[in-house]
Formats: C-alpha cells, structure tokens, sequence
C-alpha cells in the first residue's frame, strides 16, 4: 500500500471516529431521557421525537423570531418541553398506567401525529434555522463543526448533572430504586405518583436540552422528528430497555456506524448500515447488549 | 393507640379476613398467629394500605386510616417489615435505609434520614458503612434489613410479619429479643406476626389467634395456650392441620 494514500486515509478516518464521538453523545442524551422514562413508569414515549421538535421550534421563536438571547432562549425551550413532559404524563399517560402496554404505546403514538399536525397547522412545513453560523475548526486535514463539539459537550454536561441527580439525592436515588421494584417503594412511604411526575418533567427536560441542540445542526420542520426518533428507539432497544448503562454503550456503537458508513460512501448509508446492524443484533441478542436487571 | 373494629376483606366471595376486632395498646407486643392462610398477613396489608378494607375500620391515634395509600399510611407512623426481604440490591444497603428514612417520615429531610438510617441500623446490628453492599446478606442479615428500613421511617406501630422465617433456633431468639429492645428502648408498639408459636410466646404481652379469617382466641400467652380452640385449630395433632395448611394456601394463593 501506498504510504501517502493511508496517510489520508487515515485523518479522514480519524475525522471520522471523531465526528461519530460528537453525534454519539447527542443520541446518548435522547436515550437516556427515553430510558429514564421507561425504567421509571414503564411506558415508552412513541411520541419522544416529536417533544424535542416542540422544543426545536421553541428555541427557533425565542431566539430568531423573538430575538431572545441564547443564554435566556435555551433554558426558556428546556423548560417548555419539561412543561410538555409533565403535561403528557398528566393527561395521557396517569389515565393509562394499569393499562394494557398496547394501549399505552397506541396513545402515546397518537400524541405523535398530533403534534406533527399541530406543528403543521401552527409553523407551516417551511424549513426554518436559527440563522446561526458556527466555524468550523480545522486541526491540521481535519475539520470539524463548532456545532457539533458544542452539542457534544453540552449532552455530556446534561448527563453528568441527571447522574450526579440519580447518585447524590434522595429523589434520584428514589427513581433508581423504583425501577428496580415499583411495589416495595409505596411501601417505603413514596408517594409514586409525584415521583413520576418528576421523573416525566425530567424527561421532557432532557429532551428539551436535545432540542436546542439539534436546532444548532440541523433545520426543523413538522417531521424532523423522524429523522432522528427511529434511531433513538433502536439504540435504547439495543441496550436494553430500561438499562441506562445500555443505552450509553449503544448510541456510541451506532454513532460510529453511521459516521464509519457515511465515510465509505453517502451519510444516508451510514444510516442503512446502522439500522441493518440493528436488525441483526435483534436476532443475536434480543435482550439487548448487556442484559437487563439482576 | 389502634382500633380495628369489624374488619372484613373479600376477595371476590373468599373472605380472606372476616369481621375481625382488635386493640392495641401504646408500648404493647401484640402476637398475631394463625396456621398458614388464616389471614394474618391480609390483615398486615389491609393496616399498611396494601389492600383496601371491604368493610369496618381502622382508628390509628384518633385518626381513621382505612383506605388511605400506603405512603400516608406510613408517614402517619405505621411501619412494616416483609415476610420475604425485598432489598434494593443495586443500591448500597445505607441508601437502602436512608431511603425509608427520607421518605417514610413523611417531611423529606437528607439530615434526618442518614440519622435515622445509622440509628436504626445500630439497633438492628448491621454495619454503618456506606460502602456496605446488599449482596453479602444472608437470611439472617436480609431479615435485619428489613427491620432497620422499618425503623427508619420512625414507626409509633410496626408491624412485624413472620420476621423469624428462614432463621434457626438461635438466631431466633435473638431477633425475639432485638423486637423486644426496639419496644423497650425504643418506645414502638409492636404488632408481630408469625407462624412459629415457641419464640413469640416468650416475647408477647398479648396474643390474638385466627383460623380462616376470624379470630378464635384472644388473650395472655399462656391463656391461649391452653385455649381448647386453639390447641384444637392449631396445636392440634399433625394431620389435620396439614390438611388444613393444604386448603387455606390453595384458596389464599392468588391474594397472598
């Protein structure tokens, strides 16, 4: 082999594995507030895409419309989405909790098409942007979009605050818990009820903090959420329902599928590969890659 | 300090309990026994709030609790232990404790719950440690868990079911004599339910006796005793009450 070819190649690989980092901790953030959901109340959020586009247009009127300030913007949109959470689980969700698991999801799905069709109605289909233009850094044949490092650190910013959440309070601990047995935790004198408030309003506020990332990337429309919602669900699949550790491994594995695919040809192949992977690790291992619970 | 007056639970047409009335007095032992499925532990989790009474009441301090939810139920001061230990196991067995603690005393205060937590598992014996895992327990050590997440949620009433399941002759004893120390130390009332007559006799002031969902038999341990019904439903010979065992925990199987 040529020596100055795998030169090249090998930056562009680089790049590559790097720029697959920077998406997989984005996923990792939407996966850990649809596992937080699930392992907490034991529902899945159909409709959790679709709550992050709220979000994205949010921030696109508090910041380009409005023309809020970012630093006033951003937690404004977390906070809606985290409203929008707890309004979900107070209206669709509490009604529905000894219902059958089809129910659930049929309802939640529902919620999906309603937002789309609101979205619809209230934006129009025109895709919108913030307007703004991150640089792009270069370190040496490299480049890489300020955007997406921004998006990276912050993810990880937002999972490290629902860890220490989880590990240093006695709520956190309390949501910890509770997924590992619902029953035993009324009895401990937990008021179940709130605490899945909580951990709904939480929810919405992950998906929020995904939000305003994304609208840093990429236009939102009425169904961007398909885009994005499709992946979210096979990676927490893959690492198991409910298993947070899981669904951390997982967005990695697939970010580094998509970002390694698109590198050998189109970014969409990326995405083909990754849902291909997908398929076959249903049948190898349909309990998802570590297991679940003890 | 807990009045339970006619208190009847159906399961569809099987009364599990049926128009059952008792008092417990502040500081006492109450003894509850009964062969398996007389409904011992359906009337524990009618008191926690695990199930809601078909009819009759439950006065705890002045204050009617019947069909409150268990977290009321327990910040009102009502605590329990499990028949069979159900620990967090991916939680250290500190934040086990300190979890009751936090929650089961009704305001939620971080101060309040590690102090309870390290009270309570001083009381029962097991380590401080916050590093101290689930996972070496035994019976014994799962059993003593349970009483110490109990205590932490600071109990005027505990009930205690069949706490001496799956522990031998000494340490038996011991967990008598540590429900005694709770009561004496600690000042909690203490209702225990059991199966095993021998260790319970021993602790007791009082004891009330159930066969299929009504009481037969109240009174002092050695009344009781010698209580003709009793020793008949109970200490009677081997066979029937095998046969007996045999058909309460087929009909109590689904609710229990």
């Amino acid at each position: 082999m040529n020596f100055a070819i795998f030169e090249v190649f090998d930056v562009y690989l680089l790049e590559a594995v790097v720029n697959g980092i920077l998406l997989g901790g984005v996923l990792a953030l939407m996966a850990l507030g649809l596992n937080l959901i699930f392992g907490v109340i034991d529902v899945v959020w159909i409709c959790y895409a679709e709550l992050i586009m709220i979000g994205m247009y949010g921030l696109y009127y508090a910041y380009a419309v409005f023309g809020l300030p970012m630093w006033l913007a951003a937690p404004m949109c977390i906070a809606l989405v985290a409203v929008l959470g707890l309004l979900l689980h107070y209206i669709v969700i509490r009604p529905l909790l000894d219902a059958a698991p089809i129910n659930q999801l049929l309802a939640t799905g529902g919620v999906l098409f309603f937002l789309q069709s609101f979205a619809t109605v209230a934006f129009g289909i025109d895709f919108r942007n913030l307007g703004i233009r991150l640089p792009v850094l270069a370190i040496g044949d490299m480049h890489f979009s300020y955007a997406r490092l921004l998006a990276f650190l912050a993810a990880v910013a937002g999972m490290v605050t629902i860890y220490l959440f989880m590990t240093r309070t006695y709520i956190g601990t309390a949501i910890r818990a509770i997924a590992q047995d619902r029953q035993i935790m009324v009895l401990m004198g937990v008021d179940s009820r709130r605490l899945y408030l909580v951990t709904s309003a939480l929810g919405g506020a992950l998906a929020g903090l995904a939000a305003c990332l994304l609208v840093l990337q990429y236009d939102v429309h009425p169904f961007v959420g398909l885009s994005f919602g499709p992946i979210t669900f096979m990676i927490v699949v893959l690492g198991g329902l409910g298993n947070f550790i899981g669904g951390f491994v997982a967005s990695f594995v697939f970010a580094e599928i998509i970002s390694l695919g698109g590198l050998y040809s189109d970014l969409e192949w990326g995405y083909v590969l990754a849902f291909a992977f997908f398929i076959l690790m249903m049948f190898a291992r349909p309990q998802g890659l570590l297991t679940r619970r003890s | 300090m807990l009045l339970v007056k006619g208190l009847v639970k159906r399961f569809g047409g099987f009364a599990a309990v049926n128009n059952v009335s008792f008092e417990v007095a502040r500081g006492e032992i109450l003894g509850l026994i009964g062969p398996n499925g007389s409904g011992k532990s359906t009337i524990f989790n009618v008191l926690s709030g695990t199930y809601r009474p078909t009819a009759g009441s439950i006065v705890f301090d002045g204050h009617e609790i019947a069909g409150l939810a268990p977290h009321q139920i327990i910040n009102r001061g009502i605590g329990r232990t499990f028949q069979i230990p159900r620990p967090f196991r991916r939680l250290s067995l500190f934040d086990n404790v300190a979890l009751a603690g936090y929650y089961g005393q009704g305001r939620h205060s971080r101060a309040k719950a590690q102090a309870s937590a390290e009270r309570a598992l001083a009381v029962v014996g097991l380590p401080i440690d916050p590093k101290a895992k689930v996972g070496g327990l035994g019976a014994a050590g799962l059993k003593k868990l349970e009483l110490a997440k109990a205590l932490a949620t600071e109990p005027k009433l505990l009930l205690a079911d069949e706490s001496l399941g799956g522990l031998d002759e000494h340490e038996m004893s011991r967990a008598a004599e540590m429900l005694r120390r709770i009561r004496d130390e600690m000042g909690i009332t203490i209702i225990w339910v059991e199966h095993i007559m021998g260790v319970l006799m021993r602790v007791v002031d009082r004891v009330i006796v159930l066969d299929h969902g009504e009481k037969i038999a109240e009174g002092s341990p050695g009344a009781v005793a010698n209580n003709p019904k009793v020793i008949e439903v109970y200490l009677g010979t081997e066979v029937p009450a095998l046969h007996k065992l045999a058909a309460a925990s087929h009909a109590e199987g689904a609710p229990s």
